[in-house]
């Protein structure tokens, strides 16, 4: 079972369909002991990284004693970016610190929010992004993006580059909207599927 | 490097598909879900779902054929017309839609727009301006272009932006239905005034119309109707040409 954190951050319906879609077992925790019980866990989430504050702190306790467990965890677009230190979007609100480095704004030289279909640069080989070529296109739509940095798989361009999946041991992120981004898209929802139902030491040999 | 997007519009009236010529004479042509699919195997980027008549009765037709298209296609959604308060809106989104389109109720209230960016975000917030040319002027109209507003395309445009509006769907008045081209004057005029993409809509005929729309016009994304409607694999051909031309489209899946 995956646990889909719902903090009220936009609209999930879209995530749950595409997570229906591709066979995977999901449910809302409604306390953060429920978590105990996921074999995953997904933060998804659009809009404004203050939106992140609902996440209190027995919430981010337990999500952070179970990627300790190994329980695999995925960020979607603002959830990518929580992972992180923090973003200029809200500087007084932490993210959860399991990557290093702070949010920032995308550049006013280019049309912002980043909407539409762009090119997916293959980093380093991801267990995440397992079957997908580089150079592939998938949906973004975002006003702030996380830096490049050591965990980062893949990145994307819209004025600088900017980190468009991350995975570090059972940590993953997207920048992009895999639920929006067609079969690519659900293949890497597949693909974390799988790696929730395959032990920690299997995962991380990637 | 970010694609140009084509975008397919779904006019839908009681559950149907039809397609206007200038807002006017609505002649039936399909069932949306079979539509949408179509489009989505052609290689169409997104999808924009018009509910031309949106009358209480026929909102939760519109609802269930949201649920329907977006439980099989995963790719982006739009709902527009009579999205008229932030309950219509979170109907729309929990059904299925990823972005909603305002139009008159952004212009009757325009506090709308950033409540709807505060409690979804700006990207699933489009303002859509229906504009007519009358002299140098772009002219603002509301109500499905029946009532002429004091405002110009361009400065409404700019106060969506800063009001939270993710995106803006442009459409010529005065071109829509008419296969005759977009306004790309009309399109560069409100591209270039907003940081925010623009979706540029009406007119389009030819390939060479998004070509145009694409360079000249500066839009981000181009909508359209007919021209994918009554064309077996439009979106193909035209993202071959565009591509041919040095525009980056998205590929389409094999």
């Amino acid at each position: 079972m995956l646990g889909l954190i719902d903090y009220g951050a936009g609209n999930l319906a879209s995530v749950r369909k595409a997570l229906a879609a591709v066979g995977a077992d999901v449910f809302t925790p409604e306390r953060p002991h429920d978590l105990d019980r996921a074999a995953g866990i997904i933060i998804p989430g659009v809009g404004h990284f203050a939106a992140t504050r609902a996440i209190e702190a027995e919430w981010r306790r337990a999500i952070l004693s179970a990627v300790g467990r190994g329980i695999p965890l995925l960020g979607i677009c603002l959830g990518l970016q929580y992972l992180f230190d923090g973003s200029d979007e809200a500087p007084g609100v932490a993210g959860l610190g399991l990557l290093q480095g702070r949010c920032t704004p995308l550049p006013p030289t280019v049309k912002v929010p980043h909407v539409g279909w762009n090119d997916l640069r293959l980093e380093r080989p991801s267990a995440l992004l397992d079957g997908i070529a580089d150079g592939t296109q998938v949906y973004f739509t975002h006003s702030y993006a996380a830096p490049v940095t050591d965990a980062t798989v893949a990145w994307a361009e819209h004025g600088p580059r900017f980190t468009a999946a991350v995975e570090r041991e059972r940590v993953f992120g997207v920048q992009f909207h895999p639920e929006k981004s067609g079969d690519a898209g659900l293949r890497v929802l597949r693909s974390f599927v799988q790696l929730t139902n395959s032990p920690s030491h299997q995962a991380t040999k990637c | 490097m970010l694609a140009k997007r084509l975008i397919a519009c779904l006019d839908v009236r009681d559950g149907c598909v039809v397609k206007g010529v200038r807002f006017e004479d609505l002649a039936t042509a399909g069932d949306p879900a079979a539509l949408a699919r179509r489009y989505n195997a052609e290689g169409i980027d997104e999808l924009v779902i018009l509910d031309v008549t949106a009358t209480i009765e026929n909102r939760r037709a519109m609802e269930d054929t949201l649920r329907k298209v977006s439980a099989e296609l995963f790719i982006p959604l739009a709902v527009g017309g009579g999205i008229r308060s932030e309950a219509d809106a979170a109907a729309a989104l929990d059904a299925g839609a990823d972005k909603v389109a305002l139009n008159s109720a952004a212009l009757a209230d325009p506090p709308l727009i950033s409540t709807l960016a505060a409690r979804y975000g700006s990207q699933a917030v489009v303002v859509a301006i229906d504009s007519s040319r009358e002299g140098d002027r772009h002219v603002v109209y509301a109500r499905s272009g029946r009532s002429r507003t004091p405002r110009n395309a361009v400065d409404w445009a700019r106060e969506a932006a800063d009001r939270g509006a993710g995106e803006v769907l442009l459409t010529s008045i005065d071109r829509d239905g008419t296969r005759s081209g977009f306004d790309c004057l009309l399109t560069a005029a409100v591209s270039s005034a907003v940081p925010i993409p623009v979706i540029a809509s009406g007119g389009a005929g030819t390939f060479d119309h998004f070509y145009d729309v694409f360079t000249a016009g500066r839009a981000d994304a181009a909508l359209a109707a007919s021209i994918f409607h009554f064309r077996e694999h439009a979106v193909g051909e035209l993202k071959g040409y565009l591509r041919e031309r040095g525009v980056t489209v998205r590929l389409s899946p094999c």
